[in-house]
């Protein structure tokens, strides 16, 4: 299915590096859609963009089910372990 | 031996607004009149893979062309980084779609191998787009690939410019094509239920397939959700569909 299913957010004091190195971060969209080059038929895709830097300003990740399950896990333990520092 | 040289080159056309924006076309170098395809593509962008479809519609003997739908955010960009930013900025808006459509529906038209007939087919987003087509485009034949919300509701709180089009069901004035998958959950064999019985209940000219053992994007040849058996049978669909409309 072409799910459209798409979550955006602002994203502030955050950097991307791509292709021409670091660039600040401005949005980010997570979606469950057809994936460009990992091979399952959907993932969960996240792009991190910089939208005045043009189109190219992006960071791109494809993952499958379990590793965005992983993600979160990780993602929250480091958030909670932050507090501590 | 038949002449069948194809020319296939990036070219600028007037869309919505008289806005100049990118557009990919393949037409046979024989001598026509034949009849103009609109390639509408899926929501991962202008890509390869589309561009594939429109060599092949060629191929078939139509002048084709397809439409960078992303032109205008995303100039010279790669396609998935165009589709990234068009998602990002809640997709294309039906009325500038529209405007781009019938600008390229227009520009075959002025080809001097033109019939005057145009037909248009869309995958995935660009299914629903092909069945708007039917609804505000001058085509005489209109092929919808798998797309999602032409019936249904968009989940609460969705932030794509999508609107269903069942109200506007009465106003399809070209012959449809359907092709689906019995897997696929964007559009629900439920949805295509709905859709079949408001085409019938109107008096619309239709032709729906449905495939058993095939999801969303069957035809896709580059992604696993390929299925060969499907996709050569659609094939064959729509190239009697067009046969006879176009």
């Amino acid at each position: 299915m072409c799910t459209y299913s798409t979550e955006r957010i602002e994203v502030s004091r955050s950097s991307g590096k791509g292709p021409a190195g670091w660039f600040p971060l401005s949005t980010a969209t997570v979606y469950y859609d057809h994936p460009v080059h990992a091979p399952d038929a959907h993932t969960v895709n996240i792009d991190f963009l910089a939208p005045d830097r043009g189109p190219g300003a992006r960071v791109a990740v494809e993952l499958s089910l379990d590793t965005a399950r992983e993600l979160i896990a990780a993602l929250q333990t480091t958030v909670e372990r932050a507090k501590d520092h | 031996m038949p002449y069948d040289a194809v020319l296939a080159e990036t070219v600028n056309i007037h869309g919505h607004g008289g806005d100049l924006v990118e557009a990919y076309t393949a037409r046979p170098l024989a001598p026509g009149p034949r009849g103009g395809v609109l390639v509408i593509h899926h929501m991962p962008g202008y890509d390869r893979g589309t561009k594939e479809i429109v060599r092949r519609f060629a191929e078939l003997g139509y002048n084709a062309i397809c439409v960078n739908l992303y032109s205008r955010e995303a100039p010279g960009a790669s396609p998935d980084d165009a589709a990234a930013t068009a998602r990002a900025n809640g997709g294309v808006p039906d009325e500038r779609f529209v405007g781009d459509a019938a600008g390229a529906a227009d520009w075959l038209r002025a080809l001097p191998t033109s019939n005057g007939r145009v037909g248009s087919i869309g995958y995935c987003s660009g299914g629903r787009q092909a069945f708007l087509t039917s609804i505000e485009v001058d085509v005489q034949a209109a092929v919808d690939c798998y797309g999602a919300f032409v019936v249904g509701t968009p989940p609460e709180g969705f932030p794509l410019q999508v609107r269903p089009l069942a109200d506007r069901v009465p106003e399809v004035h070209a012959p449809v094509l359907g092709l689906f998958g019995n897997e696929d959950s964007y559009p629900s064999p439920e949805h295509v239920d709905e859709l079949e019985k408001l085409l019938q209940e109107n008096g619309k000219t239709y032709e729906f397939h449905r495939y058993d053992d095939a999801g969303h994007a069957f035809f896709a040849v580059n992604r696993p959700a390929y299925r060969p058996d499907a996709a050569n049978d659609g094939w064959q669909r729509i190239e009697a569909f067009y046969g006879r409309y176009l």
